[in-house]
């Protein structure tokens, strides 16, 4: 990130593009960072001053669906964001480097903006023998550390890098562990998901690129404007949770006519994302609009908090009852239902049975 | 996977209506402006043609060119304007409601005003020294 380099307003004036056409950016960017229409003024003084800043993205122990992500963003496109908006000077699935030549442009951006760069990581880091996940005959660890030690902050994108995800799941075969058990020394943000929404992803990036900080996190390590509110609350079909209307199967007439899913085992409550609002595929729809209930993806420990099915509070009380009291008590009974929320899926991640590696050679 | 949902009324679209009319009442009052961003808020299908339907069509309507097509449309309640912004590939980036006498990126900026300006003085130079116009 060199100091001659042009700011992102004057890479956007020097390709025709007007006062109006920049504000209209701001103002699709102040929408991508999940901020307020009233910050557009703030995004373009800092746009004024903001440089590329200079990316390295690294994959541990993943399955590539966050990238997958990333490259369906919309907004801004991923030519738009590599070519425009960040130096992405390593990311060794879309470089067109390969080799001996792919790790010297990490070493080159390493040197050239130390201190300065940002830190992608996707994937978990394998704490057990290191042969489970190299890069280029490097460790994962030994290549996390070695990259984190010169970067400005660390950006710990999806599940797996965010709270070990899939390779972590019981037994955790390969001791995986996420970026911010090891990383404790640079600030570490958690985008999980899996994968984490596409523009979060460039929501995220654009916020640093902006601002050249990290957006202000929750006590998860995640950025409070993606996932300060649970899904529940913001989803769409609320209005019939409260009212106690649920689907009971997924082709009943409560299905057809768009009622709550809670009773299919929708995770909305106890999920913190932006999916209800953001929403997929350039805000076309989401798993609960599309008539399934949500996950839990982007929860720590999700593939050990139990049957995607089963509802979250189904064995302590009936569903109504407690929605009656919802309706009736306000704040408090919803408060408490949250509660019980929590401590049904504390219990499911306790009773989920554990699985050994022994227990499955025993099988064969 | 679009939507399975075939609409029922989950009646998302009222509170947007009274922030509008809340919005109105500060325009009038104060002149202040209020934008609202249609992706910050939950919305089903059938909320979101609900919402549209209500707001009806009005008497203007715009399609700026600036990095890609966004249309700006005032609804049948004056001073409420819905703005879509679209990127050359005509994907949708963003929508907001706008609470104005006229949305802000309608008016021409003053620093393209100015470039604008320098470019007509530049072409009529030529032409003050006699020779005409292309
Ligand atoms: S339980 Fe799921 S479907 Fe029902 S309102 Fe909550 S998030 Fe929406």
């Amino acid at each position: 990130m060199a100091f001659d380099e042009p700011t992102i307003a004057e890479i956007l004036r020097r390709q025709g593009i007007s006062r109006r056409g920049f504000l209209k950016f701001c103002a699709t960017t102040a929408s991508l960072m999940a901020l307020p229409p009233s910050m557009v003024p703030a995004i373009a003084a800092a746009l004024e001053k903001a440089r590329r800043p200079s990316v390295i993205w690294l994959s541990f122990q993943e399955c590539t669906g966050c990238t997958e992500s990333l490259t369906r963003s919309h907004t801004p496109s991923i030519e738009g964001l590599i070519l425009e908006q960040i130096s992405l000077d390593y990311h060794h699935t879309l470089q067109a480097a390969s080799g001996e030549a792919a790790e010297a442009a990490r070493e080159a951006a390493m040197r050239e903006n130390h201190g300065k760069y940002l830190l992608v990581v996707d994937g978990s880091i394998p704490m057990g023998n290191a042969g489970y996940s190299t890069i280029a005959g490097v460790s994962n660890l030994d290549m996390l550390k070695e990259t984190a030690a010169g970067a400005a902050a660390v950006i710990a994108v999806g599940s797996c890098a965010a709270y070990g995800g899939l390779p972590a799941a019981l037994p955790n075969p390969t001791g995986a562990v996420p970026v911010s058990a090891i990383i404790k020394d640079k600030p570490v943000m958690n985008v999980p998901g899996c994968p984490p929404i596409p523009v979060v992803i460039t929501g995220v990036l654009a916020h640093f690129l902006t601002f050249a900080a990290l957006p202000e996190l929750d006590d998860h390590g995640r950025p409070k404007v993606f996932y300060g509110e649970s899904i529940h609350d913001r989803c769409y079909r609320r209005p019939f949770y409260d009212q106690g209307k649920f689907a009971e199967t997924f082709d009943d007439e409560g299905a057809r006519k768009g009622w709550c899913l809670f009773k299919l085992g929708c995770k909305g409550p106890v999920t913190y994302n932006a999916c209800a609002t953001t929403k997929w595929n350039q805000g076309v729809s989401f798993p609960i609009q599309s008539g399934h209930g949500c996950i839990g993806c982007s929860e720590p420990g999700f593939w050990d908090m139990g049957p995607l099915y089963k509802p979250l509070s189904m064995p302590i009380a009936p569903v109504q009852m407690m929605v009656g009291a919802a309706a009736a008590g306000g704040a408090i009974a919803g408060a408490a239902m949250a509660m019980r929320n929590r401590a049904a899926k504390k219990s499911a991640q306790a009773a989920h049975q554990k699985v050994t590696v022994e227990d499955l050679e025993k099988a064969k | 996977m679009p939507s399975t949902d075939t609409g029922a009324e989950h009646g998302n679209a009222l509170p947007i209506l009274n922030e509008i009319r809340h919005a109105l009442a500060r325009l009038i009052e104060s002149g202040e402006t209020t934008v609202i961003d249609l992706g910050a808020l939950p919305l089903g299908p059938q909320d979101e043609a609900e919402l549209f339907a209500a707001l009806g069509e009005g008497e203007v309507e715009a399609t700026i060119h600036a990095g890609g097509p966004s249309s700006v449309r005032e609804t049948a309640f004056h001073g409420v304007w819905l703005l879509t912004h679209r990127n050359e590939a005509g994907e949708t980036l963003a929508r907001f409601i706008e609470v104005a006498f006229v949305p802000e990126l309608l008016m021409s900026q003053a620093e393209d005003v100015a470039d604008s300006a320098a470019a007509l003085a530049k072409k009529l130079k030529p032409a003050q020294n006699g020779r005409t116009l292309k």
